[in-house]
Formats: C-alpha cells, sequence, structure tokens
C-alpha cells in the first residue's frame, strides 16, 4: 500500500513540475503565425502539384499572405475562382487571368511520320533524348513514350494508340505545366483556352529548312511564312523555320489554317469545320484589291 | 606471377574477337565524304573553306572553336560541295563539311612512303605544335585534344605514360592489328608522347588475350633500343583480361596501383594515358607530317560474312563501307557504333565516320533483345559489377526521383557508362540508361555552382 501510495506521489509530483515547464517554454517560445496561412491553405485545391512555381499549397499560402500584391501568385489548378476566395480572405482586388490549357504541338502520327528505326530501349521520353534523335527521321517532334502522361496528376492526358500521339482532355487539364516540364522536346505548350475554347496554333516545333521537315513528316510546318503573309493582325512569327501564333494577338479568323501547304496549323473546338475554299476565295479577293488600290496610287 | 588488373568491380564478356586475323585492309576511297565539325569533346571546329573551295588531302578545313578543340583536315582531295546541317549517327543535326572526291592529291609535306622514321625531333615545343596542328585527339573513344592533355596544369607533374593497348570492349580488334602491323610506329610515336612529357618511364598496357602483339611490341622494343637510347624506359605490361581496363582510371589502376580521386584528372596520380591509335597518330603527325585523315575500323558481328579490319578516310558514310564488305545481311537487326558494351546505336546510316569511329559492330536480333525489366532484387551484382565502386541499384532509383542532391552525394557523376551494371542485372533493368539522366542532372548540378563561384 505504501508502494503504490509513494508511486502516485512521485508521478503527480513529476507531472505537475513538468507541466509547469512545458507551459513556461510554450509561453516563452511561442510562434505567432499568421492565421490567414491556414485559411488560405484551406481553399486551396491541395494538389500540391507545384504548378505555381511554389514547393506546394502550404508554401504557396505562405508566400501569397507575405506578398504585397498577388501579381505574381497564381494557382493554375484552381484558376480564377481559388485566386478570388484567396484574395477575398487577403483583402486584395481580384485580376481574373485568362484560363490555359496544355496544347501538344506535334503532328507526326504514323501517318504522317513513317518510322525510319526501331527503338528497343528503356521506354521513356527522357531516356529516349539522351540517346538519339528518336525512331522517326523528324529530330523535333514527340518521342511518343509517354512522359507527360506520366507526369500528369490529373489524367488529362493519354496517349492515343492510332496516332501515336498524346491527347489534351480539356476539362481536366489544369494548365499545372507539369507535362511541359517533362516533355525533353518542349512540344507541350501552356496555352491561352481561347473563348469557348476555341484556339489556333501551330502544330509543329520542326526547325529544319522546308524540303528536310517535309521529307521528315508530310504535316510538318516547312516555315514557308503564308500564314505569316496572310494573317492581318501581325500575330504570326517565323523564326528557325517554323511559324509561332501569338495567342494574345491571334483573332481566331482561320486564315492561316486555311492556307497552309501542310495543314501543320490547328483550329480547334470551332462549332462549324473549316470552309478552306471559301476563306481562300475571301483572302485572295482582298488580296487582288490591295494590289489594284496599289496600282492606283502608283 | 600474377597478372595484374584493376581493384574494384568489372564484368567478363565473352570476347568474341572474330576478326582478329583479318588484316587492316585499305577502303577505296568514297566518291563523296561529310566532315562533321564536331569529332572531338569541347567546342565545335569552324569551317574555313566554302563551296566551291578546291582541297587537298591533309588540308585544314575547320580550325579550333576554343582551347578545348581541334583541326579538322580534309580526307580527300576534291571539291567542298556544301558546309551545312547534316544528320550524325544519332539523327541530331551537325554542321558537315562535304567534299566530292577528285583525284588523290595530298598536300605538300606530307611523307606518303612507308619508310620508319625513328629520329624524334629535339624539340618539344615544335612537337607539341604538330600534334595540335595535326588534329590529334584521343582515338580510345573519348576523342579528347591530344596537345590539351599533354600540357600539364602548373604544379602537377607527370610520372608515367600510359599506352592504352587493352582493347578490353568484345569483338574490336582495331588496336589489335594495329599493333601488330604498326608496332614500330606505335612505339616511336610512344618515345614522342614520352620525350614531350619530360622523359617519363613508359607503359604500353596489353591484355593476356592479345599474346602475339604482347611479343610483337617486345620484339619492336628491343630492336628499337639498339638504335637509339630514346627508346629506353618503355616497357611492356601484360595485364589480366577483365572489363573495363581500357577506361582511364581503371588503367591508372591496374598498372601504377593508383586511384584517381572523384572529379579529379588523372595527372593528379601522375598519370597520362594515351591510346594506341593515338600514339600512332602522333607517329604520323610528328614524323611524317600527316594529320588525321585515317583511322582503323573494325567491321564485325557473327551475322557479318566478311569481318575486316579497314584503314578508312575520315568522313567516310558508313553505308559505303558496309557496302564495300558486301552490304547488311538480312538477319542484322542493328548496326552499333563502337563495341557491344558502351557502343552506340546507329540510327542513321547515312551518316559518316568521326576520327574516333573504332568500330562498326552488326547485330542480329536475337542478341540485342532486352530482357523484359522486372523489379530489383537487392542481389547487389551491379555494385560488385561497378568499376567506380558506385551502388547503381541506389542511383537508378535517385534518377528516377530526379533527387539531383542525393544523386550528388553518391557520385553518380563519377559514372563512366561503361554499363557494367547494366550487364550483370539479373532483372534486367536498364541501370545505364536511367542512371546516365541522373548522372547528366548531377553534372550540370555541379557545372551551375562552379560558374556562380
Amino acid at each position: 500500500m505504501k508502494v503504490l501510495i509513494l508511486t502516485i506521489a512521485i508521478i503527480t509530483a513529476l507531472g505537475l513540475v513538468l507541466s509547469i515547464v512545458l507551459f513556461l517554454v510554450a509561453k516563452k517560445f511561442r510562434v505567432e503565425e499568421d492565421p490567414r496561412i491556414d485559411e488560405v491553405e484551406k481553399v486551396m485545391p491541395g494538389a500540391n502539384c507545384g504548378g505555381c512555381g511554389f514547393a506546394g499549397c502550404r508554401a504557396f499560402a505562405e508566400s501569397a499572405v507575405k506578398a504585397p500584391d498577388l501579381d505574381s501568385h497564381f494557382c493554375p489548378v484552381g484558376g480564377n475562382d481559388v485566386m478570388a476566395k484567396v484574395a477575398a480572405i487577403l483583402g486584395f482586388e481580384v485580376k481574373a487571368k485568362a484560363p490555359m490549357v496544355a496544347v501538344v504541338r506535334c503532328n507526326g502520327t504514323c501517318a504522317n511520320r513513317p518510322k525510319v528505326n526501331e527503338y528497343d530501349g528503356f521506354a521513356t521520353c527522357k531516356v529516349k533524348a539522351t540517346l538519339y534523335s528518336g525512331d522517326t527521321a523528324c529530330a523535333y517532334g514527340c518521342l511518343g513514350c509517354g512522359d507527360c502522361v506520366a507526369a500528369c496528376q490529373f489524367g488529362a492526358l493519354r496517349m492515343n494508340p492510332e496516332t501515336g500521339l498524346p491527347e489534351v482532355d480539356e476539362t481536366k487539364c489544369t494548365a499545372c505545366g507539369a507535362c511541359v516540364k517533362a516533355c525533353p522536346k518542349a512540344i507541350i505548350e501552356l496555352r491561352n483556352k481561347g473563348p469557348r475554347g476555341m484556339r489556333e496554333y501551330v502544330s509543329c516545333v520542326n526547325k529544319d529548312k522546308g524540303p528536310a521537315a517535309k521529307k521528315a513528316c508530310s504535316a510538318a510546318c516547312i516555315g514557308c511564312g503564308i500564314c505569316v503573309k496572310t494573317c492581318t493582325h501581325e500575330a504570326i512569327v517565323l523564326e528557325n523555320n517554323v511559324a509561332y501564333i501569338d495567342y494574345g494577338k491571334c483573332k481566331l479568323c482561320r486564315e492561316c489554317e486555311a492556307m497552309c501547304p501542310t495543314g501543320a496549323i490547328h483550329g480547334i473546338n470551332f462549332p462549324k469545320p473549316l470552309d478552306k475554299e471559301a476563306v481562300k476565295a475571301r483572302i485572295q479577293a482582298r488580296q487582288q484589291k490591295a494590289r489594284e488600290e496599289n496600282n492606283k496610287e502608283a | 606471377m600474377a597478372r595484374r588488373t584493376f581493384s574494384i568491380g568489372g564484368v567478363h564478356p565473352h570476347d568474341s574477337k572474330i576478326s582478329r586475323a583479318c588484316a587492316i585492309e585499305v577502303l577505296p576511297t568514297p566518291p563523296v565524304v561529310y566532315l562533321s565539325v564536331a569529332q572531338h569533346i569541347g567546342a565545335p571546329a569552324v569551317p574555313v573553306v566554302k563551296p566551291g573551295d578546291k582541297v587537298k588531302v591533309g588540308q585544314v578545313i575547320a580550325e579550333p572553336g576554343g582551347f578545348v578543340s581541334a583541326f579538322i583536315h580534309s580526307s580527300v582531295s576534291g571539291t567542298v560541295k556544301s558546309v551545312g546541317p547534316r544528320k550524325d549517327l544519332a539523327g541530331n543535326s551537325q554542321t558537315h563539311i562535304e567534299i566530292a572526291v577528285e583525284g588523290d592529291e595530298w598536300l605538300e609535306g606530307i611523307d606518303t612512303s612507308d619508310t620508319l622514321i625513328t629520329d624524334i625531333p629535339e624539340d618539344n615545343k615544335a612537337i607539341l605544335d604538330k600534334i595540335r596542328l595535326g588534329g590529334i585527339v584521343g582515338l580510345g573513344g573519348a576523342t579528347f585534344p591530344t596537345h590539351v592533355k599533354l600540357s600539364p596544369p602548373p604544379g602537377m607533374k607527370c610520372e608515367r605514360l600510359i599506352i592504352n593497348g587493352c582493347e578490353c570492349e568484345p569483338y574490336l580488334t582495331s588496336d589489335f592489328r594495329t599493333l601488330l602491323e604498326k608496332g614500330e610506329q606505335v612505339v616511336i610515336g610512344a618515345a614522342i608522347l614520352k620525350q614531350v612529357l619530360g622523359g617519363v618511364p613508359c607503359t604500353i598496357a596489353i591484355e593476356e588475350n592479345k599474346p602475339e602483339a604482347i611479343a610483337h611490341i617486345r620484339e619492336v622494343i628491343a630492336s628499337l633500343e639498339k638504335v637509339s637510347p630514346k627508346f629506353a624506359g618503355i616497357e611492356v605490361l601484360s595485364l589480366k583480361k577483365r572489363y573495363p581496363q581500357g577506361g582511364e582510371k581503371q588503367l591508372i589502376d591496374a598498372v601504377m596501383h593508383r586511384q584517381v580521386a572523384s572529379g579529379a584528372l588523372p595527372i593528379s596520380v601522375g598519370a597520362v594515358v594515351q591510346n594506341v591509335a593515338t600514339a600512332l597518330a602522333v607517329y604520323d603527325a610528328v614524323q611524317k607530317g600527316k594529320p588525321i585523315i585515317d583511322n582503323s575500323v573494325t567491321v564485325t558481328g557473327e551475322c557479318f560474312p566478311h569481318q575486316a579490319n579497314l584503314l578508312v578516310r575520315v568522313g567516310t558514310p558508313l553505308r559505303y563501307i558496309l557496302d564495300y564488305l558486301g552490304g547488311i545481311p538480312e538477319e542484322a537487326a542493328k548496326v552499333i557504333s563502337g563495341g557491344p558494351m558502351m557502343g552506340r546505336a546507329v540510327a542513321n546510316l547515312d551518316a559518316a565516320t568521326l576520327k574516333g569511329t573504332g568500330a562498326l559492330l552488326l547485330l542480329t536480333e536475337a542478341q540485342t533483345r532486352r530482357r523484359p525489366e522486372t523489379n530489383c532484387i537487392r542481389c547487389g551484382k551491379c555494385a560488385d559489377a561497378c568499376p567506380m565502386g558506385l551502388e547503381p541499384f541506389l542511383l537508378q532509383k535517385l534518377s528516377r526521383l530526379g533527387d539531383v542532391e542525393a544523386l550528388e552525394e553518391n557520385a553518380a557523376q563519377d559514372c563512366i557508362e561503361c554499363g557494367c551494371c547494366l550487364y550483370s542485372c539479373p532483372a534486367g533493368i536498364p541501370l545505364l540508361d536511367i542512371i546516365r539522366l541522373g548522372k547528366g542532372a548531377a553534372l550540370s548540378a555541379i557545372r551551375a555552382r562552379n560558374v556562380k563561384k
């Protein structure tokens, strides 16, 4: 009985002393944390994908709370909705950003781009890219091993077995940019989603000169520059034998798409299919008119 | 006496030197050659000719583009057709100089006779100049410019010159044939290198599976020693057969019992290693005034009926070589430039040979088929086989995870890409392919840090 009482007394005394020590230590070394960090983190999607450029949602929240404004913070996964909530918590003004989407800029399907050799090595694009230019004659195109599919946390990418190219599911894509980083050939680009998903882009990154590019892939951009001449909005630039459409300037008139001799320019999500002949006739009429006016002036 | 070899790792792949009896044969000059400006490690050379120019054999057509770079000479006489991008062996675009062959006119001052010149010039600076102007690069595979290797950084002293005649890769026989047929030239080349390095002792290291070469070189040294005292101090060392003995660090370990530290150069332990073919090129450049315009290439493979060791002009299209030997047999599935362990599959047969192209190996599908990959069973065979003392199973895991910091800690940057790990893996894991990625990442992290300093 004596032993029991003694034990209880010692343990109680020890507990009391330690609790006082703990209380004092907690008071002395208390870390003041901005309560808004937790609030911001709560409204974040919690994907921890790193698409915003921070190590995860918590790191994003910590940085956003300290930032003077939200210009350098944007959660691509949550988009404008989440950013509006974050801005409300932090008392900032909301600046809506146009939604983005991943775009695969390669048109080298099995039909367009014949294989010239067979790759039997380790099937990831990264390893394949360190070994050689790829199993087709195009040294710039998709390697087809699906590193981008593996990198996507949202299941928005899948390899199409028929074309051998990755396809983006726009409803699932959050534009986190993981696939952009995973692609060793820099084929995938984040582009403006466009009104009702309509967008126009050059589906090729081949920097070879026209004949070489065309030989490697029948749907390659051959750098002919017809699109640049056709475009009335100065939205297309031709650099290193490959055209690029600036989505900020593009007015979705689809004239370049109609004029492209190889079909390298793609327009998607348009309600009507492109009537190439009608657009071509329209362009020719306009150019004819311009020539006549020039002649008159001369 | 137990024969020497390097102390850690290594594997014993089957020898397969089926072309060892084929004497070196001169390949007829092709109708057109394509000379890449990137024939060496370092900055690509800068072309100094333009389309329409007439060139002779041995004429400079591209100048070094930096300190670590080399001259490139025309390997044929004729007219420059174009200077522009062309696909190399791996299918990547690279600037090539295309020359249409007309006759075979050599530049004046090049001695094309077979007379052996045993008198070595005294002036070391002139010799180094000749090596630099001859566009000599290490022909063992790494194609590092030789004159850079022969100028040790201040404070470092060379104690031994090692001539690498191991040829430890299966199938390859061009160095072996060179030793047998041009032994005198190789030994004189070694004596020249030895003199440039300050008269240090020289070891010609040859693996024991080439007894004819060992005996022949010993005879050559004995007879040359009678001609001049300059040939004293050159010895032949017979090494145990083991892959990758021809690796620079492994060879230094085998010959000198010294280990090169991680990230350090061989000169830090007092060694300079040069390949047999490089010694021959040095002889040609210094004694004959002939730059590198040709090299020996082994063309072999069990499925290939016409084994050969050919003396090929640099820039000869691969298809021309294979067609000369009767074309590619139907059962051949893969053409490899180099040996089966470290060589790379050729993606483009229209590509041309480089100074460092030592072999073309044709393999059948059965020979090249990979085993299906299964999970690592932790047997540790890869770690036993690694001649650099690394842990390939760990490095591949870290490579897959992309953990650059841990890769660097575990010395992924020291990997010599010899392929011993992949060769020994019973689970069929493509260890080297994956580790190569991690090595690249670790090296670029180290480089980025050094630039910041």
